[in-house]
């Protein structure tokens, strides 16, 4: 199967490649997939307390290259949104972008849970409620 | 001059020897007739060719050349032997013995006979890849016919104990077929020493054309039969209707004598290459060889690299280097291969786990490569795999509750 340019370029040069301290308020961390299915991510996202704003975001993924250059561009999308505007992500868009085939759309699944989580875990550690996200079947 | 990309899947086919294409040549234009044409010229040509090409195959496995019958290729001669013992000898009892790690045209058959009113034990392998002499032996029945077990794995390249398992099969009045796919032409084959009764083999795996293989026929202690799976001119000795596809057929004889003559220079070169490879990438940490290394073919190895996934991996170096991948992450399943997770592996081992399969044509050169551009990335994953912090941080990533997908 072929790659489209754009996956080739996060796999061989990926943004935001590393770790933020998960013991810190102000970091939400979302780990999502599983290894037996042959997909983990770990997204991060350093978020400014007082405008909301995702300062920072990084990633590690074990996994195929659509899967690395999803969370690749989810990192580069996160930085500079506001955790409200960060939640309305959508996989699809991650496809668009990518040039995902359909048998690569769950690692853009995976990317949307990963943000998702993250999200939760930033809004857990600052006493906010967890958002309910729709169960979806991947 | 290193020329790019490197091809190490000879596993899944081979390129064709320029020996093999020269003496196919003339059967396409000139000596174009059907072997079956017993009343001219261009008909005695081409059946001699035939004959010729039945020789040079037969001298390959020890065999009489009146025990081979040409078919379309390795999946035709497994059903025709599965299917066809089942059929032929069904007054004698309806249990068929394979294992697990069989390949797919091998399983799917013993599936549909199921279907059909079979009964088929699939035997768990053991760790290494092997068959487990015992298990085969407490599972023969009285009803057993046919003890089917590939020669050789194409996934990891063990080779099976073929006489023990061969001896068993007889000791309880049962068949013995094996897929030789992998093995034929790589390493020594006799049906005699070996105690085969049929088996199913291929040109294209050992430097001859695809859409051409054979299925050895044992015709002496016993005698073995297989019904015909299809109807028509009752060729090949009526096991096998069709029309006789001669210049593949030539090509297949001429990459069998090929294969003869070669064989034990070819090993010698290819297995050194191999563990060259292998050793050197068995220096990366949690790095791991699959299958037996002891009871194995000289050309393959299968490694997986822990904590990065196959197809990830692959990329990497995909446009330089062509080899395949135990990880099935582009299938719809998501399931990772079959063959390595029957050894006990772990699914994130199998998702792992590179299959490297060298060739007659493989070089030194092409080995460094290979060994520099595989350990690259492997080293530039694992930067970027969270599993592999997680190791390093000594988190027991089994204990994590994942949530599966």
């Amino acid at each position: 199967m072929a790659y489209s340019d754009k996956v080739i370029d996060h796999y061989s040069n990926p943004k935001n490649v590393g770790t933020l301290d998960k013991a810190s308020k102000t970091v939400g961390t979302g780990l999502v997939g599983a290894p037996e299915c042959g997909d983990v991510m770990r997204l991060q996202i350093q978020v400014d307390e007082a405008t909301g704003i995702i300062t920072d975001a990084k990633f590690k993924t074990f996994g195929c290259g659509s899967a690395i250059a999803s969370s690749s561009l989810a990192t580069e999308w996160l930085k500079g949104k506001s955790v409200d505007e960060a939640v309305k992500i959508d996989n699809m868009d991650l496809v668009e972008e990518l040039n995902l085939p359909p048998v690569k759309i769950h690692c853009s699944v995976l990317a949307e849970d990963a943000i998702k989580s993250a999200i939760n875990d930033y809004r857990k550690k600052n006493g906010l409620e967890e958002l309910v996200f729709e169960e979806r079947i991947h | 001059m290193l020329k790019l990309p490197i091809y190490l899947d000879h596993n899944a086919t081979t390129p064709m020897d320029p020996r093999v294409l020269e003496a196919m040549i003339p059967y396409f234009t000139e000596n174009f007739g059907n072997a079956a044409s017993r009343n001219h010229s261009f008909g005695w040509h081409a059946e001699e060719a035939v004959d010729y090409a039945r020789e040079q195959v037969a001298k390959l496995i020890g065999a009489d050349p009146k025990e081979i019958i040409f078919t379309s290729g390795a999946t035709e001669g497994d059903n025709l032997a599965i299917k066809g013992v089942y059929e032929m000898y069904a007054s004698k009892g309806n249990h068929i013995i394979t294992c697990t790690t069989e390949h797919k045209a091998v399983l799917d058959t013993c599936k549909h006979l199921e279907k059909l009113g079979a009964e088929v034990t699939y035997l768990e392998v053991q760790p290494d890849g092997l068959v487990d002499l015992k298990a085969l032996e407490a599972a023969m029945r009285p009803t057993t016919i046919l003890v089917t077990i590939m020669y050789a794995n194409n996934e990891i390249g063990v080779v099976q104990p073929v006489k023990e398992i061969s001896a068993i099969a007889k000791k309880h009045g049962a068949l013995f077929f094996t897929d030789g796919v992998q093995a034929v032409g790589k390493i020594p084959v006799d049906v005699n020493a070996d105690g085969i009764d049929i088996m199913a083999f291929t040109a294209h795996k050992m430097y001859g054309p695809k859409g051409v293989g054979a299925l050895y026929v044992r015709r002496k202690n016993p005698r073995v039969k297989v019904t015909a799976q299809m109807d028509g001119g009752g060729h090949e000795r009526g096991m096998r209707s069709g029309t006789l596809n001669v210049p593949g057929i030539v090509g297949f004889g001429k990459a069998a004598e090929i294969a003869r003559t070669d064989m034990a220079a070819d090993t010698e070169r290819i297995s050194k290459l191999r563990d060259k490879l292998e050793n050197a990438l068995k220096q990366i940490d949690e790095s791991y060889v699959n299958g037996n290394p002891a009871h194995r073919l000289p050309h393959v190895s299968n490694i997986s690299f822990k904590y990065v996934e196959g197809e990830g991996l692959m990329m990497g170096f995909n446009k330089d280097i062509a080899l395949s991948s135990g990880s099935a992450c582009t299938s719809a399943s998501l399931e990772p291969s079959y063959v390595l997770k029957a050894l006990g592996l772990g699914d994130d081992l199998a998702h792992s786990s590179l299959r490297f399969g060298l060739g007659r044509y493989t070089t030194e050169e092409q080995i460094d490569f290979t060994i520099k551009a595989v350990t690259d990335t492997v080293l530039k994953l694992r930067e970027m795999s969270p599993l592999w912090e997680m190791f390093k941080e000594g988190v027991d990533i089994d204990s994590i509750q994942w949530a599966h997908h």
